[in-house]
C-alpha cells in the first residue's frame, strides 16, 4: 500500500434527487401505485358475513382465535400449508415474470419502490424538482429550509404511521379498532407494532431508499439466476447512441450516435446510476430512463427508444452489427417455471376443494396402550378432537366399525352418550372416549371410527387400532 | 451487472483491476488483489447504535462478572424474579377455580366441566409426582401395585372410597383410621397343610377357569377358611379388601405356583397415608384423577 493511497473504508452514501420525468411509463407508474396503495390501504374495510362469532371482515389473520380469512377461504392453524403454498405461488410466479420481463416486481411493484416513489413526490410537490431539492438541502439553514423540511417530514411521518396502522387492521376487526383509537383505548402490542412500521417505513422510504435494494433485498442479488440473454431488461441501445457527445440544433447527425449526452436518463434514475454502462446491479428497472429519453429524442426529432427495454442477446446483435433475434418467450426456464406454477396450483385448488366442514383426528393411548378387565375383556382410550368448521353448533354420533360388540364410554363431566357429542360452532372440541370389548388377545386390530353429523350428510372417519397385547 | 459506483479519484495514483473497473486496496496475494468494495457510511451508524444499546444494556440488567457474583442491573431483573412472577401468575389464575372446587361436592365436580377439567389435570400432575412410583405413569401398576386403570378394586371404586383409601392409606401404621385387613399365612402358621393349599388353589383356579374341574376336598376348604372374606362365590369384599378371586384380575400372579406362594406366606400391601403429606385439595383432586382413568365405579 503506497503512502497517499488511502483506503475507504466507508464509503458516503450521496443523496439521490430524481428529477421530474413524464411519459408512458411513469403514468403506468402511477396507475400502479394508486391501485396497490389503494388495495393496501382499503382492503381491511372491505366486510364479509362470517355469523355471531368471528368478525365481518374479508380480510383477516385473526391470531387471537387462530383463523385466517380470505374472502371465501378460511384457513385452521392446521391448514397453513395454505399459506406456504401461497407463498411458493407468488415466489415462482416472480421468478416467472422475472425470466420474462426482468425487473418488473423491482420497477413497479415492490413496496421499497412505491413508498420511495410516494415519499419522492411528497419532497417534490413541498421542495420542488431535482434542483430546488439539492439546493435546499446543500444550501445554509434558512427559515425557508427548515419549514419545507419540517413540512416533509410531517407528511411522512404521518403516511408512515397511516401506512403501519393499515398493517395492523390486516390483524383485528379494522372499525373496531378505528373506534378504539378514537377513544385512545389501543393495547400495548397494537401500539408497539405501529411504532415499530411508522419508524421502519419513515426510515426505509425516506432515507434509506435504493439502500434498500442495493445492500439489504435478498432478491435484487439472486434474481441474476432468473436472468439470462433472453430476459427483457432495459438496455441503452449502445450501436445507436455511441458515439455520444453534445448536439445543437441543426448539427448532422452524419458520423456520431444518437445520444446527446444531455444526462436526463440519469437526472431522473431514483437508483442514480447511468444506464449506458449497461445492465447493472442497481438498476431496478422502474424505466424512468426510456421515458426521459423518449422525451429527448422527440425534441431531437430522432426515433424514440435509444433506451427502451430490450435484450442483452437482441443489443449485443446490434452491437456486433447482426440483425437482431426475434424474442424468445418460450424458453426451458419459462416452461418449467410454468409447469411449477400449475403443479403447486392444482394441488392448493384440489387442497381447497376437498376441504371439509368437519375434520377428526384420533390419537390412541400410548400409556396405557390397553387395560385387561375384571370380566376378561380389553379396554382402549382415545384422544378425538372433532373440528366443527361450520358456523353452527353441531352434535355428532361416534361409532366404531372392526371390532364386535364394542361398547363407548365418553370420559367427561356428566354423562354423555357417545351418539351425543356435542361441539360448538367454529371450534375445536376434545373428548377422551374409552372402548370396551369382549375379545380374544391377539394383535392389534385395525379399528375405524366414524363421526356422522345428524343434522346433515355431514361424516368423517379416521383409522387407527385396538391394542389386546402387549408385543 | 456488478459494475461499483466507487470510482477511483483522479488525483491519486490507485491501483485498479481491469476486469471490474473496481479499485483495490492494493493488497497482493500471490497476483490475488482484493478489491476494495467499502461498506456504506450508514453500515457505520447502524454499528455505533448496537454499541450504544450494548451500554443501556449493560446498566439496565445483570451483565459484567465480579469476582463473586455479577453486577444488579437497575431493573432489578433475575431469572429467579421471572420464574416467581410467572408461578405467582399461575397460581392466581389457579386460585378463581381452587376456591369453587373447595366448596363443591364431588358430584358437582364430576358434573361441571370446567371443575372436571380443573380436577383432572391437576390430579395427574400430583399423581406423577407421588404415586407413579408404585402405581406406573399409566396407572396401570405392577405386581402387587393395584392397576387403577380397570375395573378390579380391592377397597371400593366410588370416588368416596378411594378418597378415603388415599387419605388414610393401607395397613399405614401412622394412621388411626388406616384400612386394615389380615389374610393368615395358611401354610406358614400351619393352619392348612401343603395339600390342603394345593386342594384349595385348584379350587380358586377353577372359579375363573371353566376349564378346570376342582374337587369338593378343595371347595370345603375355601368355605371354611377363605369364604369369611372372599365370600362364598368367591366374589371378595372390598369392606375387607378382599379381592374378587373369580375374575380375570391377579394382583399377584393367577398361576399355580404364584396361588400357592400366596395362600402359603399371605400377602399385605401397604400404602401410605397420604393426608398428613398432601392438602385436602391435592387429595380430591387425585381422587377425581384417579376414578375418570377407567375403573371408577
Amino acid at each position: 500500500m503506497s503512502a497517499g493511497n488511502q483506503d475507504q473504508l466507508f464509503e458516503k452514501q450521496e443523496r439521490i434527487y430524481p428529477k421530474r420525468v413524464q411519459g408512458k411509463l411513469r403514468n403506468l407508474k402511477w396507475f400502479i401505485m394508486v391501485i396497490t396503495l389503494g388495495i393496501y390501504y382499503l382492503t381491511p374495510f372491505i366486510r364479509w358475513d362470517r355469523g355471531p362469532n368471528a368478525p365481518d371482515q374479508a380480510v383477516l389473520i385473526d391470531l387471537e382465535r387462530g383463523r385466517a380469512y380470505w374472502f371465501w377461504i378460511e384457513i385452521w392453524p392446521q391448514e397453513i400449508y395454505i399459506l406456504t403454498g401461497i407463498l411458493i405461488l407468488a415466489a415462482i410466479g416472480l421468478f416467472f415474470v422475472t425470466s420474462l420481463l426482468g425487473r418488473v416486481w423491482c420497477g413497479y411493484f415492490c413496496f421499497q419502490t412505491v413508498w420511495t416513489d410516494l415519499f419522492v413526490w411528497v419532497e417534490r410537490l413541498v421542495q420542488g424538482d431535482r434542483v430546488k431539492r439539492k439546493r435546499l438541502r446543500e444550501g445554509p439553514w434558512t427559515f425557508e429550509k427548515m419549514y419545507k423540511l419540517a413540512i416533509t417530514h410531517t407528511i411522512w411521518l404521518a403516511i408512515a404511521w397511516w401506512t403501519a396502522g393499515s398493517f395492523v387492521l390486516y390483524f383485528n376487526d379494522a372499525p373496531a379498532l378505528v373506534m378504539s383509537f378514537f377513544r385512545f383505548d389501543v393495547s400495548p402490542t397494537v401500539l408497539g407494532f405501529m411504532i415499530g412500521l411508522t419508524f421502519s417505513t419513515y426510515l426505509m422510504a425516506g432515507f434509506a431508499r435504493e439502500q434498500v435494494c442495493n445492500f439489504m433485498c435478498p432478491y435484487a442479488r439472486f434474481q441474476s439466476a432468473m436472468f439470462d440473454k433472453d430476459t427483457l431488461i432495459i438496455g441503452y441501445d449502445e450501436s445507436r447512441g455511441e458515439a455520444r457527445g453534445k448536439h445543437k440544433k441543426g448539427d448532422d447527425w452524419e458520423g456520431r450516435g444518437h445520444c446527446i449526452d444531455c444526462s436526463a436518463c440519469v437526472k431522473v434514475c431514483p437508483a442514480g446510476i447511468d444506464i449506458r454502462d449497461g445492465l447493472q446491479m442497481e438498476c431496478i428497472a422502474c424505466g424512468l430512463c426510456v421515458d426521459a429519453c423518449n422525451n429527448i429524442m422527440e425534441k431531437v426529432d430522432l426515433p424514440k427508444g435509444l433506451i427502451r427495454y430490450d435484450t442483452e442477446n437482441r443489443l449485443d446483435a446490434l452491437k456486433a452489427g447482426k440483425q437482431p433475434p426475434k424474442l424468445r418467450i418460450v424458453r426451458p426456464r419459462t416452461i418449467y417455471y410454468t409447469l411449477i406454477l400449475s403443479v403447486v396450483g392444482s394441488v392448493m385448488l384440489y387442497g381447497l376443494i376437498k376441504r371439509a366442514p368437519l375434520d377428526m383426528s384420533v390419537l390412541h393411548d400410548r400409556n396405557p396402550i390397553f387395560v385387561k378387565l375384571s370380566d376378561g375383556s380389553f379396554r382402549n382410550g382415545y384422544d378425538i378432537k372433532i373440528l366443527n368448521k361450520t358456523y353452527e353448533d353441531k352434535t355428532y354420533a361416534l361409532t366404531v366399525e372392526g371390532i364386535e360388540n364394542a361398547e363407548i364410554t365418553v370420559k367427561s363431566a356428566g354423562d354423555i352418550a357417545a351418539d351425543e357429542l356435542f361441539v360448538p360452532a367454529d371450534s375445536v372440541g376434545s373428548y377422551h372416549i374409552l372402548i370396551q370389548a369382549p375379545v380374544k388377545a391377539a394383535e392389534p386390530r385395525a379399528v375405524i371410527l366414524s363421526l356422522d353429523d345428524k343434522a346433515s350428510e355431514i361424516k368423517d372417519s379416521y383409522k387407527s387400532i385396538f391394542v389386546t397385547q402387549r408385543n | 451487472m456488478t459494475k461499483n459506483k466507487t470510482q477511483p479519484k483522479k488525483d491519486i495514483k490507485k491501483d485498479v483491476d481491469g476486469l471490474s473497473g473496481i479499485e483495490t486496496t492494493g493488497h497482493d496475494w500471490d497476483g490475488l488483489k482484493e478489491l476494495n468494495n467499502p461498506l456504506p457510511r450508514w453500515w457505520l451508524w447502524v454499528w455505533f447504535v448496537t454499541i450504544i444499546w450494548s451500554i443501556a444494556y449493560f446498566v439496565l440488567y445483570p451483565a459484567w462478572p465480579t469476582i463473586t457474583n455479577a453486577t444488579k442491573g437497575t431493573l432489578g431483573y433475575t431469572q429467579y424474579k421471572e420464574l416467581k412472577d410467572s408461578q405467582d401468575e399461575i397460581e392466581m389464575r389457579q386460585a378463581a377455580y381452587l376456591e369453587r372446587f373447595e366448596k363443591a361436592s364431588f358430584e358437582d365436580v364430576m358434573n361441571d366441566p370446567e371443575l372436571y377439567a380443573f380436577a383432572s389435570a391437576g390430579g395427574r400432575t400430583a399423581f406423577m409426582d407421588n404415586c407413579a412410583t408404585c402405581h406406573g405413569t399409566g396407572a396401570t401398576g405392577f405386581e402387587g401395585y393395584p392397576n387403577l386403570q380397570d375395573d378390579a378394586w380391592l377397597w371400593g371404586g366410588s370416588i368416596d372410597e378411594i378418597y378415603t383409601t388415599l387419605k388414610h392409606g393401607i395397613r399405614w401404621d401412622g394412621d388411626d383410621d388406616t384400612r386394615v385387613s389380615l389374610m393368615p399365612a395358611f401354610g406358614q402358621d400351619g393352619i392348612l397343610t401343603r395339600d390342603e393349599i394345593k386342594s384349595v388353589v385348584h379350587y380358586v383356579m377353577s372359579l375363573s377357569d371353566k376349564s378346570i374341574h376342582a374337587d369338593v376336598a378343595g371347595q370345603t376348604i375355601f368355605m371354611e377358611n377363605c369364604a369369611a372374606c372372599h365370600a362364598d362365590d368367591g366374589k371378595g369384599l372390598t369392606d375387607m379388601g378382599a379381592p374378587d378371586l373369580s375374575d380375570a384380575i391377579w394382583l399377584y400372579g393367577g398361576d399355580e405356583h404364584k396361588l400357592y406362594e400366596t395362600v402359603y406366606y399371605a400377602r399385605a400391601g401397604v400404602m401410605p397415608a397420604w393426608q398428613h403429606r398432601l392438602d385436602e385439595n391435592t387429595l380430591r383432586q387425585i381422587s377425581v384423577y384417579v376414578h375418570q382413568l377407567g375403573g371408577g365405579e
